[in-house]
Parts: C-alpha cells; sequence; structure tokens
C-alpha cells in the first residue's frame, strides 16, 4: 500500500501498526499450519521424539524466534489498542503499558532461551 | 422545516454511555459483534497465558522427561488438581487460538475486498466464524480427552 501521500505523521503510525497487526498475524498463521500439518501427516506416533523432532533444525529454531517476535509485536499492537479503548487515566495506562511490555519480554526471552537450550 | 418522516419511525431504545451492568446485559448483540468482542477476549486471554505457554513449550521440547512430566500432568493431574481440569485450561487455550484466527481472518477477507462489507456478509462471515472455530475445537477437544 501506498502510504507517502499520507503527511499527518499520527495517521502514518496507526497504518504502519494496522499493517503490523496484519503481517504479523499472516506469519503466525503459516507457522501454526506449518506445524499442524506436520502434527497431522506423521507415520509415527504423536510423542517427544516427534514433538522434538519438528523444532530442532537450525531454520526451524530461527523461523520460531521470528515467529515469537511476530507474537509479541502481534500482542504489543493489539493490548495497546485495548487500553486505548477502554483505559482513561493517562497513568494508568502507563502502568498497564509498561507490564504488558514486561510480560510480553519475559516471554520471549523463556521461548529464546528454550530455543537455544535444548 | 418539518420532517414528518420522523414521526414515522418506530421507537427505538438509543444507547449513549453504555453502562457495563445495566444496558450491557439486556443488549443484545449481533453475531458479527460477538464475534468482535470474543476477538478481543480470546486476544487478552492469549496474551496474558502467554508465559504458560511459554513454560508449557518449553517443558514440551527440553527433555524426554520434562515432557513426560507434562504428559503425566495431563493424564493424571497434579497434587489436588486433577487432570481434566489441565485439560479445559488446554482446551480454552485452543478455543482463544482459533477463534482469534478464524477472526482475524474474517477481518483480513474484508480488508482485501471492500465490496464484502455490508451487513449480510458481515452476519454469514460470523457465522462461519463460529462454526469452524467451534467445530475445530470440538475435534482437537475429543483428542485432547482422548476419544480417539
Amino acid at each position: 500500500m501506498n502510504t507517502s501521500a499520507i503527511k499527518n505523521p499520527a495517521s502514518k503510525t496507526a497504518l504502519r501498526h494496522w499493517k503490523g497487526q496484519r503481517y504479523t498475524a499472516a506469519l503466525i498463521v503459516v507457522y501454526a499450519l506449518l506445524i499442524l500439518l506436520q502434527l497431522i501427516f506423521n507415520k509415527s506416533p504423536l510423542g517427544y521424539e516427534l514433538w522434538a523432532g519438528i523444532f530442532s533444525p537450525v531454520w526451524m529454531r530461527l523461523l520460531t524466534v521470528a515467529v515469537v517476535l511476530a507474537i509479541a509485536w502481534h500482542a504489543w499492537l493489539g493490548m495497546c489498542e485495548i487500553f486505548m479503548d477502554y483505559i482513561k487515566p493517562a497513568n494508568l495506562k502507563r502502568g498497564l503499558h509498561v507490564f504488558t511490555a514486561l510480560w510480553l519480554a519475559a516471554s520471549v526471552a523463556w521461548f529464546v532461551s528454550v530455543l537455544l537450550k535444548f | 422545516m418539518t420532517d414528518t418522516s420522523h414521526s414515522l419511525k418506530p421507537y427505538r431504545p438509543e444507547f449513549r454511555n453504555i453502562h457495563a451492568i445495566k444496558d450491557l446485559t439486556t443488549y443484545r448483540m449481533p453475531l458479527a459483534a460477538l464475534v468482535s468482542i470474543l476477538h478481543r477476549v480470546s486476544g487478552a486471554v492469549l496474551f496474558l497465558l502467554l508465559p504458560l505457554i511459554a513454560w508449557v513449550f518449553g517443558k514440551s521440547i527440553l527433555s524426554e522427561v520434562s515432557f513426560a512430566q507434562l504428559t503425566a500432568v495431563f493424564r493424571e493431574g497434579a497434587g489436588l488438581v486433577p487432570g481434566w481440569f489441565f485439560k479445559l485450561i488446554a482446551l480454552a487455550v485452543i478455543w482463544a487460538f482459533l477463534h482469534h484466527l478464524c477472526a482475524g481472518l474474517r477481518h483480513l477477507v474484508m480488508d482485501l475486498d471492500h465490496g464484502k462489507t455490508t451487513k449480510a456478509y458481515g452476519k454469514k462471515s460470523a457465522q462461519a466464524v463460529f462454526g469452524i472455530s467451534l467445530l475445530v475445537t470440538l475435534v482437537l477437544g475429543a483428542k485432547v480427552f482422548g476419544l480417539y
């Protein structure tokens, strides 16, 4: 989409967020299908071997980290939208933003550490 | 200027500054509105459970031992909490994800084709969102509870 015609910086940011929400969503859907199809169309029984095997290739670890980051960005945009609609007091909203950022950062850190370790 | 059409309009209750307890409970939402609010609710639920999901993912993948510990919790429960309770939580996460995904795809379809942003399509696609997400939740739920 051509956004160069938009002059207002706030509108530019809003459109960037709108697009970000959708691009990250598309990536998450494709990834979820990739995992689901591997689980459905497999010969071996559902167990640790199969499950861990899906995530063990390096490219899959890298893709998973990318998707985790996409989820975090997607959730950040979504939560900000919810707070924007329902939370009026500025201090409370700021507090919730900080909480959201920490919550997501902790989740991302956990995912990444798991993918590095196993 | 006299407005004759105004008096012909049937009386409809007006909702301004909807009161969360007095009005919201009597407000009959169209299906599309239900999809929309549940899109938010399911998104917020997934956000709140993200650390738990990360922790469970770690347990499931770090080693065969931790994988077995995790499946044992779903099978036999942990402490006083029975296994079916954890299965129910897993099912709630599955539903939240599926509803969020289907409602999101509905958004993308409407983004791509503005001709689809009609009341009729809104209702039809809302029915599809509920139909698909609940059906797949049922199928996966039967798997979680070991029915096949």
